[in-house]
């Protein structure tokens, strides 16, 4: 397993600081989003379900922000909302997707699980989306982009044999994929030990694909992390595994957490929130939550005035 | 692939030499060394691999060495081929083509040999296609790729030998072509001369088509007037191009190369009498392979799929009505 050790120069830091700034706005962003819909469901104004972020902001919003938005690719899976606000911060169009507004970003036809805006993909099937990435990187390859893919895991989906075929491939055909597995040890109710033989980290290794494994509680070690990473895909076209151990806050989806009370508390000591708003000066931060706060009030109630999509803005055959 | 930088071939086993289980690819690769990718036997992720192309503005073709392994992709096609089109509230197109051999008679046994279109039959945002020799295949399988759609594209194993039919009349058989609304060719076949009403309308598919020659030719030395419509899209079935076609025929007859329980020809007659409800003179009689596995043994086999002589007897049993 590769070590990847974290050493900025001094520039890095001072580029780190600003960014201190942009990651905060992006993580009370997504935090701010899920607790509206999670209070939005419980108030009946959303259906079907919400799997939230919360918790894992940090590896969202330091992944996210290492990729180059203009060209590279990311496909999700079920608990994707983060991911979606690092990338394309479209607060307006992903609260009214999940309200099953017109107003949504795919019309609200697609709902939580199956958002698309530009080069970002998910779908709500455990694993199927890793062979689209395969094949989007492929695609990318041939065409001679320099775009490279990121496809986000979780632990539960590693139990899906198409993930293993899909590794194969990659690193068979050298093409420039970063697996992104957020390991929040626990797969909707069941803990990781009943789920998996071994260890999830290695996995990768035996189809000869670079792998590393870091902690999500630091967005700015993820994201240092992320940009190693995604630099060294891109240049050697070839395929990584990173594996970011990150903690669940909230419920699988909804309320189903079935946790104990200690349990959860002891994950909200690395809550990645809690560590980057302690660099920021809280003035600072008082008015950048103000204005999140307000932002996603305004969509929330601009979602709530919208129409529902019609039976025409379906495609048929 | 010459025409279309964009279009990638993968599948198991299709390099030069061996050129694929069938050779339906032999010296692709030679010719296009770069989009030609030999794949591991990996049947979801080569589907997946295709959407995922397809996703990102290329036009992928799979070959899936046997239509029996197409299980082994259902996931790719029932939630990611078939979705993304239809659930991100765009325009978006996804050609891609899943190319596989499909059909009995060759004694390859229960895994080797099935019709399995019905498992995806009537899907929204994907298509089935079954060429017959009485089109051009490469034709059909050219437009599928340079179409919107996620496409699973039926080779009959036993059409392979045969030398395509695409004359207008050949002995007794007249055969005009008619194009449904994604603009593929709907057969059909006759065997009579002049414009009177067939006796009996066969609607049928892929494989089916090699039987239909000798059948019709036998008919028409017994008078018996046939109008064969032979749709290449399964679905989305072209109903109202078969409607036309069966219009005022009394008597009908539709015959698949699956099981027939639960399957195309149960849509074709449940659509065919609310067409025609009040003018037919007796039941619609659907044909097919017998529900049972299909057994390696070779004259087991051809009791169990359909053959001449079943369409024969159960052209004369319609006619008896």
């Amino acid at each position: 397993m590769l070590t990847l050790v974290n050493s900025p120069s001094p520039d890095q830091q001072n580029m780190a600081r600003d960014l201190t700034e942009v990651f905060y706005r992006q993580m009370y962003t997504i935090r701010k989003v899920e607790q509206n819909l999670l209070d939005l469901f419980a108030q009946g104004y959303i259906t079907g379900t919400v799997h939230t972020s919360m918790g894992q902001e940090a590896c969202d919003v330091g992944v996210v922000n290492s990729l180059d938005r203009s060209k590279d690719i990311i496909f999700s899976n079920h608990r994707a909302h983060g991911q979606f606000l690092a990338y394309c911060d479209d607060v307006e169009g992903l609260i009214g997707e999940i309200m099953g507004k017109e107003t949504g970003v795919c019309l609200g036809i697609g709902g939580s699980q199956h958002i698309h805006r530009e080069n970002m993909y998910t779908n709500g099937v455990q694993g199927g989306i890793v062979p689209n990435a395969v094949g989007a990187a492929l695609a990318e390859k041939i065409k001679g982009t320099g775009a490279i893919t990121v496809v986000f895991l979780g632990d539960g989906t590693m139990g899906e044999g198409v993930v293993y075929e899909s590794f194969n491939i990659a690193s068979l055909w050298s093409l420039p994929v970063l697996f992104l597995l957020i390991d929040n040890g626990i797969a909707q109710s069941t803990p990781k030990h009943l789920e998996h033989a071994g260890e999830l980290e290695t996995r990768a290794m035996t189809f000869a694909i670079d792998s590393a494994s870091i902690e999500a509680d630091d967005v700015n070690k993820v994201y240092s992390t992320a940009c190693e990473v995604v630099n060294k895909v891109r240049e050697h076209s070839r395929p990584f595994f990173l594996h970011v151990k990150a903690a669940r806050l909230g419920p699988h989806s909804k309320g189903d957490d079935t946790r104990s009370k200690e349990e959860i508390e002891s994950l909200k000591q690395k809550d990645p929130l809690l560590k980057i708003s302690e660099s920021l000066p809280v003035g600072l931060r008082m008015e950048i939550e103000q204005k999140i706060d307000v932002r996603i009030q305004t969509a929330v109630e601009k979602a709530m005035l919208a129409s529902h999509p019609g039976l025409e803005q379906l495609r048929r055959v | 692939m010459e025409k279309d930088p964009n279009a990638i071939l993968l599948g198991e086993d299709i390099l030069d030499p061996y050129g694929g289980a069938f050779k339906v690819t032999k010296g692709l690769s030679t010719k296009f060394p770069q989009r030609v990718f030999t794949t591991p036997i990996s049947e979801a992720s080569i589907a997946g691999l295709t959407v995922g192309m397809a996703l990102r503005g290329m036009r992928p073709i799979a070959e899936f060495m046997f239509g029996d392994f197409i299980t082994l992709a259902a996931d790719q096609i029932v939630n990611h081929a078939a979705k993304y089109m239809g659930m991100y509230g765009d325009q978006m197109k996804l050609p891609m083509v899943l190319r596989t051999p499909v059909g009995g008679g060759r004694g390859y046994g229960p895994t080797h040999s099935q019709s399995l279109e019905k498992m995806f039959l009537g899907l929204p945002m994907f298509h089935i296609l079954a060429p017959s020799h009485f089109v051009h295949p490469g034709e059909i399988l050219v437009q599928a790729i340079s179409g919107s759609y996620p496409t699973l594209f039926l080779e009959n194993k036993l059409l392979y030998p045969e030398v395509l039919k695409l004359e207008q009349h050949s002995g007794v058989i007249n055969r005009t072509v008619h194009f449904d609304e994604h603009n593929y060719p709907v057969v059909v076949l006759s065997n009579f001369p002049d414009k009177r009403k067939a006796d009996i309308a066969i609607v049928a598919y892929g494989g089916i088509s090699r039987l239909l020659g000798p059948v019709l030719n036998q008919l028409a030395q017994e008078e018996i007037w046939i109008t064969a419509c032979l749709p290449v899209s399964l679905s989305p079935l072209p109903i109202k191009h078969i409607q036309a076609t069966t219009e005022g025929i009394k008597k009908i007859l539709v015959i698949e190369e699956a099981s027939p329980a639960f399957g195309w020809g149960s849509e074709v007659s449940a659509a065919l009498y609310d067409a025609h409800a009040g003018q037919l003179d007796g039941p619609i009689l659907r044909i097919g392979a017998a529900n049972s596995v299909i057994p390696a043994s070779k004259p087991l086999e051809e009791k169990v799929i359909v053959s001449e002589e079943k369409i024969l007897s159960a052209v004369f049993e319609v006619m008896a009505w």
